[in-house]
C-alpha cells in the first residue's frame, strides 16, 4: 500500500497522529515482514478450501475400519453403514434443497476450538485482518475494538471449545484403536491407516494439552502453588508443552487434513492401505 | 575504523521534521548508540537522544531502527549489511519532543492507575513468608526495565490514538498479572478492573509485545493470556462463576 493511501485510510490517527514524528511511511521495516502472514494465509486458505469441499462432498469418508476425522463421530442417518460409533441421532437434514453432510453437524466444534485458540488468533489477526500485519507495521483500519464486542468477544469462551475438543480427541483415539482391525472386523492387524489415525490422535492431544485454557485449568488459576503440589507439577508439564502450542497447532491441522485425504483415497482405492500384519 | 556507515536519522519536533542522511565511521563491535554518539560529537551537536546505562538495563535508549522497536545500546551495527542504510527514528507510538526523544509520560500515568500490592491486614514489615513456587511466576515480570518497547509496538495504541484513554498496554498487564498472581495480594477486583478499566479485552494476542521485549519476558503467554483466562473465570464462564459463589474458594486458590 502506498504511504499516501495508508495515511488516508488511517485518517490521521495511529502513527500519523498529531504530535508524533512526521514520517510518511506506514513502516520503515526493511526485512520481508510480509512473508509470514502470506504463508499463513496460504496454508489456512488451502485448509479451508479443502475442508469445505470435503464437508460438502459427503462421501468417501469411511473405508472400514478407517473413518475420516472430518466425519467422526458420524451422527446422521445419512452416514455410511458401520461408520456411526455413537449411533445416528440426527436424521436427514435438508437445507436449501440439499441434504446436509454429516460433517457439518460436528465440524463447528473443532472449528470453534481453532478459531478461538490463542495461537490462531495471532495467525488470523495478523494475516487475514492485518491487525496488525506485522509488528510495527501500521494496520489499515480506522477503528479498533479488539475482543470487547461481538463477534470477537466469543473468543473469551475458548475453554468451552477446549472441553468439547477433549471429547472429540477421545472419539478420534477410539477411531485410531479401531484401525487395529482389518476390513473383515478382526482385531490384531495394523496398516498405514492405523499409523495415520494414531498420529492424528496424538497431534490433537498434543494440541489440546498445550492449550492456554488447559494450562489455566490445570493450575494457572491458582494463587498458591505450594498448597497444590500435584497441580503445580502438572502445570509445569503443561507449561512446557504450551511453549510448543504453535507447532502442535500447525502439525495437527495439516495432519487432520492429510488423514481425511488418506481415508478418502483408501475409500476409492482400498489397496492404498497396506497392512503390516 | 572498520566501515563507513550510511544513516538516516529523524530530526525534528512535534510540529515538523524529517529524515536526514549522515555518513559516519563505525568500529568493530559498536552498537547503534555508539554511532549516534559519534554523529552527535562530530556532525549534529544538537541531536537529542535519551540514554543512560548503555548496558540494556535502564530502558532509556528505546527507538526504532530500520522500523523495528529496539534498544540502541543492544543493537549491533554488524547485524546490518555493509551496503544497507540504517534508518533511525523515535518511537512512533508516542509524541515526539525532539529528534529521537519522545514523551513517554502516558506510561507513567497508566502506572499510577494500578493499585499497588495490598498486604493482609495486621501483617507487619518483615513478617510475610512466601514459598519460592508461589512467587516465581511474578518474578519473571520483575525483569521489566520499562523501556516501553512493548507499549510502542502494541498496535492497539500505536495505530489508534483514541485507545490510549482506555488501554493500559502490555507493560501494565504484566504488572497487573504480577499482583494478581501474588500469594499475599488481597485486592480482589484486579481481574474486573483489568478488563473494564485497563482494556485487557482490546488485546488480540498478536504477540508483538513479546517479540520486542529485550528482557525476553513472555508477556503474552505468561501474563496477558493468563489474565484473560482469569477474567473469563469471573466474567465469561457461568459455571466457574456459579462454583465460586457456592464454594468461595478464593483464599484457598
Amino acid at each position: 500500500m502506498q504511504p499516501r493511501l495508508g495515511r488516508l485510510l488511517l485518517m490521521a490517527t495511529g502513527v500519523f497522529s498529531q504530535g508524533r514524528a512526521k514520517i510518511s511511511e506506514r513502516t520503515l521495516r526493511t526485512d520481508k515482514w510480509w512473508i509470514q502472514p502470506l504463508i499463513t494465509v496460504g496454508v489456512l486458505l488451502s485448509f479451508i478450501v479443502y475442508a469445505t469441499w470435503r464437508a460438502f462432498e459427503g462421501a468417501h469418508y469411511y473405508a472400514e475400519p478407517l473413518i475420516s476425522p472430518f466425519y467422526s463421530p458420524c451422527l446422521s442417518t445419512t452416514c455410511v453403514e458401520g461408520s456411526s460409533l455413537l449411533g445416528t441421532p440426527f436424521g436427514h437434514i435438508v437445507i436449501f434443497g440439499m441434504v446436509l453432510s454429516p460433517a457439518f453437524i460436528i465440524l463447528i466444534f473443532p472449528l470453534g476450538f481453532r478459531m478461538t485458540c490463542y495461537y490462531y488468533r495471532k495467525a488470523y489477526f495478523r494475516s487475514f485482518w492485518m491487525s496488525p500485519p506485522a509488528c510495527a507495521v501500521a494496520e489499515p483500519h480506522a477503528k479498533y475494538t479488539g475482543e470487547t464486542k461481538a463477534p470477537l468477544i466469543v473468543n473469551n469462551g475458548h475453554r468451552y471449545f477446549f472441553y468439547i475438543g477433549l471429547v472429540f480427541n477421545t472419539l478420534l483415539t477410539i477411531d485410531a484403536l479401531l484401525a487395529f482391525k482389518n476390513p473383515q472386523g478382526q482385531w490384531g492387524h495394523m496398516s498405514i491407516g492405523t499409523v495415520v489415525l494414531l498420529l492424528n490422535a496424538t497431534f490433537l492431544w498434543g494440541y489440546s494439552a498445550s492449550c492456554h485454557s488447559c494450562r489455566h485449568a490445570i493450575g494457572g488459576r491458582l494463587r498458591h502453588f505450594s498448597k497444590h503440589p500435584f497441580r503445580y507439577k502438572a502445570w509445569t508439564v503443561v507449561s512446557r508443552l504450551n511453549q510448543k502450542h504453535q507447532n502442535f497447532a500447525w502439525v495437527s491441522l495439516i495432519w487432520v487434513a492429510f488423514s481425511d485425504f488418506f481415508v478418502r483415497m483408501v475409500s476409492l482405492h482400498p489397496t492404498w492401505n497396506k497392512y503390516f500384519f | 575504523m572498520a566501515r563507513t556507515l550510511k544513516l538516516r536519522i529523524w530530526r525534528g519536533d512535534d510540529k515538523t521534521g524529517g529524515l536526514q542522511d549522515v555518513t559516519v565511521e563505525a568500529n568493530h563491535g559498536e552498537v547503534v548508540l555508539d554511532i549516534i554518539h559519534r554523529v552527535q560529537a562530530t556532525q549534529m551537536g544538537d541531536l537529542a537522544v535519551r540514554w543512560n546505562c548503555k548496558a540494556g538495563k535502564c530502558g532509556s535508549c528505546s527507538m526504532e531502527i530500520n522500523g523495528k522497536p529496539r534498544l540502541a545500546c543492544m543493537t549491533q551495527v554488524a547485524a546490518y549489511p555493509e551496503d544497507e542504510t540504517i534508518t533511525i527514528t523515535p518511537l512512533r507510538a508516542f509524541p515526539v519532543i525532539k529528534d529521537l526523544v519522545t514523551d513517554v509520560s502516558f506510561n507513567f500515568k497508566k502506572a499510577m492507575e494500578i493499585p499497588s500490592l495490598q498486604m493482609p491486614e495486621g501483617l507487619k514489615p518483615g513478617e510475610p513468608r512466601m514459598q519460592q513456587v508461589d512467587v516465581e511466576r511474578s518474578q519473571e515480570f520483575r525483569k521489566c526495565i520499562e523501556c516501553f518497547l512493548c507499549q510502542n509496538t502494541c498496535h492497539v495504541i500505536r495505530d489508534h490514538e483514541e485507545n490510549k484513554k482506555s488501554f493500559a498496554g502490555p507493560r501494565f498487564f504484566i504488572r497487573i498479572a504480577e499482583l494478581d498472581m501474588h500469594p499475599l495480594d488481597m485486592l480482589r477486583n484486579r481481574k474486573k478492573t483489568a478488563q473494564e478499566e485497563h482494556g485487557l479485552g482490546l488485546c488480540n494476542i498478536t504477540k508483538c509485545c513479546t517479540e520486542v521485549c529485550p528482557e525476553h519476558i513472555k508477556i503474552t503467554d505468561n501474563a496477558i493470556i493468563p489474565m484473560k483466562e482469569r477474567v473469563a473465570d469471573e466474567k465469561y464462564d457461568p459455571i466457574r462463576w456459579l462454583g465460586s459463589k457456592i464454594r468461595r474458594r478464593e483464599e484457598v486458590l
